[in-house]
């Protein structure tokens, strides 16, 4: 690092494009916006994200803030300047990454659908992987195929499939390709076909 | 990406195929902007470089492109096998690249042929190729087990791949580009002049493509025709060069790469095949093998040692030499089982129980209303994410009852990226280390954690009650500090690997071995995360080019970390000449010191000296059995030279070869099934669709995005002005767009940005569908009468791609009417 942080980069920018800005409303619109900026997260905590949606790769810099309650607080999401991909830019759908990543709609509880049921119960999550994991060792030993009909060893699941992996960590997608592939399943999948 | 965002700024010429980056990669779309605004760049005497955008949708990209192609959908493999024609019938390929640095000299052996359509060796009944003649001419081995091809450096022999891939392209005239495509023969012949002086070596051109090349039944073969019009000028390996798939989610490329895809293991070794009884059974018939003397072969020497390192990383204690590493735990497939094949078993009864973590089977197609049927056939399914989805709600679709439904369905809460930690991987394979920045919402887990906790339930249970072949589970290591809760960190250190003598980080995947004394849960990630620590979350970025930049290429290698081994450039020894000099001295790639190779991390051995000094050095190709880029190639089953096919919904027959118009191999899953096909003919469904995504909107997700909505708030099609008005559809009207499978109703979008073209003498409309919508978000919920018809993949066919299975969800037949 040369020594410049971040808000003064910021600063910098702001000055260069204030001398355009200083408008007809006789005050510097660019500096009254880095002042609010920097109002907004003053005293918060700087963290590196990477935009959740293409395969771009923009970087992206959260400032959060514990509340009083303990609780933490998403202020702000902007692109990272630091980042030889985007260079602090964004587009719609990373700009306004903030209304994802905290949202209403989110679900929050394990639901629960039974066979024939037109809606949902909600579970707790103890009901839900116990009984996921009867239905899935019930489905793998009845479609388990320990040999082929020309006798060699395949030990394979036929009747189980795993699909996903482009919207979570790499360090999951290993442990779920891991965790799969030692229950035998060959049917496998996620985003790169489709 | 053989290459990445960035280094798109150093193209001379960037063809972008199957693909609209201003709209759908804006951010990366900078970088082909700033290569156009730098004099330096260009063809001729420069004056920025030039952007050719073939598209059947005139796009903001190519609103900022410098020449717009209006191209029919599915037909680039004619475009490029007229530029591949043009550059050899003109002589402007890059000789001395295409001489040393590809397979055009190796020989191929009798029994090869192609007629009518069909290369040798296809089967009707099976609808498969026998592929044992597309193969080379083997010398007598000197030493035994050698296969060395015979090669002719002169190029001249007429069983050489450069003479058969000269006589298969002369059919690629300009005439038959315009037959085909629908580019008239002398908009082609301008972009062919400009193409044709990228294989002078101081100029470089970069292909870039999306899903609109993939998403074909010729969808592998699309992307070989760009790939050897690539070798021929020379301009793989290269900075400003190589082919370059923008792919289209935030970690596709990561969790591709750690193999959650039926056919691989991590760090693209295949799957095991039945009859393998034994791991040198299947390094045998799966590495690839050394066909020159000066070939490394680099990937088939130490595949026994990847293999054996991650069998060790998964099994531990249980691998040994003694049982062959455990090699018998890794299951093997019989039939193909990819994405379609899963719906495909499901609706055979076959397919008990599925899991999805953010994915939407019902969304993604294809064929959705089949896909509704089979996961109605399911025992059970588990959807994991963070949002309702069309999966999750699938039991509720319009049309559906959901008391004759007996899937039982379970929706798990899960974190959402910015909720953990881990790495994404971009499509120019830079793994970028992200924090975790707030708390999970709610009682919302991380995947993995619930992946875990799922598996050590299912362990107890085959703990307590036995079952089949418990061994693997049983065995399975799990060396972390809590084994419900893999943190990111110990598995991005087990992904590494490490060498269990000295307990160390492993350095390099050189350093691997067979004798189960090293691990590396997934080969290609070695060096990510050494003894010096997590190199995926270095930072050393654009604040201080001088020092993060120092060659001025755009490597910033001190920035994230990219596979393999932290280079930026993939088979960079090609930019350099035999002697180890840039073919053009201002874009370096690699370069030779006299002592080293200095620049990007060299894709060859570090202080190898260029041939010119010793003979033995090696090809370039280092992963390769040539050593060499592959003109020919017998790695896919349709064919080892492109050829373009018709779409299975074509609205017009072949005009190369009538008798085969579309692929003799692609996968019709319904009738190799027993089902009807459902194809529609021209007659009935008259123009061709093609769909793709909006700016505003990431496949289903944003649904969810307030402002996203608010932005893009309701399902629509384009509709070409001069097809509307025959129809009576006025821009705004509603209509339904309806194929043999299904129909959607949505708004009509009017535009001249689709407009008429003349194919095969017939004169042909696109219609554009967005696919971004369902029943289930902001906008279904605000609309829930409007919202009945609105997913696109109804409309799409239930048929695959013969090498990927991939869908043809980018060219099929529809129909069109206002709904009145």
């Amino acid at each position: 690092m040369n020594g410049i942080n971040r808000r003064d980069f910021l600063k910098v920018g702001a000055a260069t494009a204030g001398a355009v800005a200083a408008s007809g409303l006789g005050f510097d619109l660019a500096r009254a916006n880095t002042i609010k900026q920097n109002l907004k997260i003053a005293g918060s905590q700087e963290l590196h994200s990477i935009c959740p949606y293409c395969a771009v790769g923009c970087s992206l810099v959260a400032y959060t803030r514990r509340n009083a309650d303990g609780s933490t607080r998403l202020l702000q999401i902007e692109g990272d300047p630091s980042s030889p991909v985007n260079e602090g830019r964004l587009c719609p759908k990373g700009a306004t990454a903030m209304q994802l990543a905290v949202s209403r709609r989110r679900i929050e509880k394990p639901l629960y659908r039974a066979p024939g049921s037109n809606s949902w119960v909600e579970k707790d999550w103890n009901f839900m992987l116990d009984k996921i994991a009867q239905n899935f060792k019930a489905s793998r030993d009845r479609t388990f195929v320990a040999q082929d009909v020309a006798g060699n060893t395949v030990n394979r699941t036929e009747g189980i499939a795993f699909a996903g992996g482009a919207a979570f960590s790499s360090e999951e997608g290993y442990f779920a390709t891991k965790v799969m592939r030692t229950l035998g399943l060959v049917h496998l999948e996620q985003q790169a076909r489709v | 990406m053989t290459n990445h965002w960035r280094d798109l700024k150093n193209a001379d010429l960037i063809l972008i195929n199957g693909a609209n980056p201003a709209e759908a990669h804006p951010v990366g779309f900078q970088w082909f902007v700033k290569a156009k605004l730098d004099p330096s760049r260009g063809p001729g005497q420069g004056g920025g470089a030039k952007i050719v955008h073939a598209d059947p949708r005139f796009t903001r990209t190519s609103a900022l492109a410098d020449t717009y192609l209006r191209i029919r959908t599915g037909t680039d493999a004619a475009y490029f096998g007229g530029l591949i024609n043009y550059v050899l019938q003109n002589n402007l390929i890059h000789a001395d690249y295409v001489r040393d640095y590809t397979n055009a000299s190796w020989i191929v052996k009798q029994g090869y042929s192609f007629q009518d359509g069909l290369f040798s060796g296809y089967d009707k009944t099976k609808r498969t190729y026998d592929i044992s003649t597309w193969a080379y001419e083997t010398l007598p081995p000197a030493n035994p087990g050698d296969t060395f091809a015979r090669r002719d450096p002169t190029l001249q022999d007429p069983s050489s791949v450069f003479q058969l891939l000269k006589a298969h392209y002369a059919r690629y005239t300009p005439e038959m580009v315009e037959s085909i495509t629908g580019i008239p023969k002398a908009d082609f012949l301008k972009v062919a002049a400009l193409v044709g002086e990228m294989g002078k070596p101081d100029k470089v051109m970069s292909i870039v493509y999306a899903v609109g090349l993939t998403h074909h039944t010729t969808g592998g073969q699309l992307i070989r025709s760009a790939a050897i019009l690539q070798l021929l000028l020379g301009n793989v390996g290269r900075p400003g060069g190589g082919v370059n798939a923008e792919r289209g989610h935030a970690n596709i490329q990561g969790n591709t790469d750690h193999a959650i895809s039926w056919e691989i293991l991590p760090g693209y070794m295949k799957i095991p095949a039945p009859g393998q009884r034994t791991l040198d059974d299947f390094v045998a018939q799966s590495a690839p093998k050394k066909s020159d003397p000066n070939s490394w072969n680099f990937f088939g020497t130490n595949y026994k040692n990847f293999t054996v390192s991650l069998l060790k990383a998964w099994f531990g204690a249980a691998a040994t030499a003694d049982n062959d590493f455990a090699f018998n735990f890794i299951p093997k497939p019989a039939v193909n089982s990819s994405w379609i094949s899963i719906f495909d078993q499901a609706l055979k009864g076959n397919m008990e129980g599925l899991l999805l973590s953010g994915m939407t089977a019902t969304s993604i197609g294809p064929d959705s209303n089949q896909v509704l049927q089979g996961l109605a056939k399911l025992k059970w399914l588990v959807v994991m994410d963070a949002f309702a989805t069309t999966s999750s709600e699938f039991w509720r679709a319009p049309g559906q009852k959901p008391a004759e439904i007996q899937t039982e369905v379970f929706m798990l809460p899960t974190t959402h990226w910015i909720e953990k930690e881990g790495s994404f991987v971009n499509s120019g394979r830079w793994a970028q280390w992200k924090d975790q920045v707030i708390p999970p919402q709610g009682n919302a887990r991380h995947d993995h954690w619930i992946l875990a906790d799922l598996f050590d339930r299912v362990r107890k249970l085959y703990g307590s009650a036995g079952g089949k072949f418990p061994d693997p589970i049983k065995a399975m290591t799990l060396q972390y500090a809590d084994p419900l809760k893999p943190t990111f960190d110990e598995l991005a250190r087990e992904i590494n690997g490490k060498d269990l003598t000295t307990g160390k980080q492993m350095a390099s995947f050189a350093a691997l071995k067979a004798d189960g004394t090293t691990t590396a849960g997934n080969w290609i990630y070695t060096s990510s995360y050494t003894e010096s620590g997590n190199n995926m979350k270095r930072r050393q970025g654009v604040d201080n080019p001088a020092a993060n930049d120092p060659t001025g290429m755009g490597f910033y290698p001190n920035w994230a970390w990219s596979w393999p081994l932290n280079r930026r450039i993939l088979y960079n020894r090609a930019s350099a000449d035999l002697a180890g000099n840039p073919w053009d001295p201002k874009r370096p790639g690699i370069k030779w010191d006299g002592t080293k190779w200095v620049g990007d991390v060299p894709d060859y051995p570090p202080t190898m000296k260029p041939v010119t000094q010793d003979p033995t050095a090696w090809l370039p190709f280092i992963m390769n059995g040539e050593g060499t880029g592959r003109l020919f190639s017998n790695s896919m089953v349709d064919g080892p030279f492109a050829e373009h096919y018709e779409p299975i919904e074509s609205p017009i027959p072949n005009p190369l070869h009538a008798s085969q118009s579309e692929s003799p191999v692609a996968f019709l899953y319904d009738q190799a099934a027993g089902r009807p096909n459902r194809f529609g003919k021209p007659e009935q469904y008259p123009y061709v669709a093609t769909s793709y995504r909006l700016t505003e909107h990431e496949h289903y997700i944003t649904q969810h995005v307030p402002l996203l909505v608010g932005l893009q708030p309701q399902a629509f099609v384009e509709v070409p002005k001069e097809l509307a008005d025959q129809k009576g559809i006025k821009n705004g009207d509603r209509v339904r767009v309806s194929s043999a499978r299904g129909i959607l109703e949505v708004a009509a979008l009017v535009t001249k940005r689709l407009g008429p073209m003349t194919v095969g003498g017939k004169k042909v409309y696109h219609i554009g569908i967005p696919i971004h919508w369902g029943f289930v978000g902001i906008a279904a919920e605000r609309n829930p009468e409007l919202a009945k018809h609105w997913l696109a993949n109804a409309l799409t066919p239930f048929v695959g791609d013969a090498n990927s299975r991939t869908p043809e969800f980018k060219a099929f037949l529809v129909d069109i009417k206002k709904i009145e």
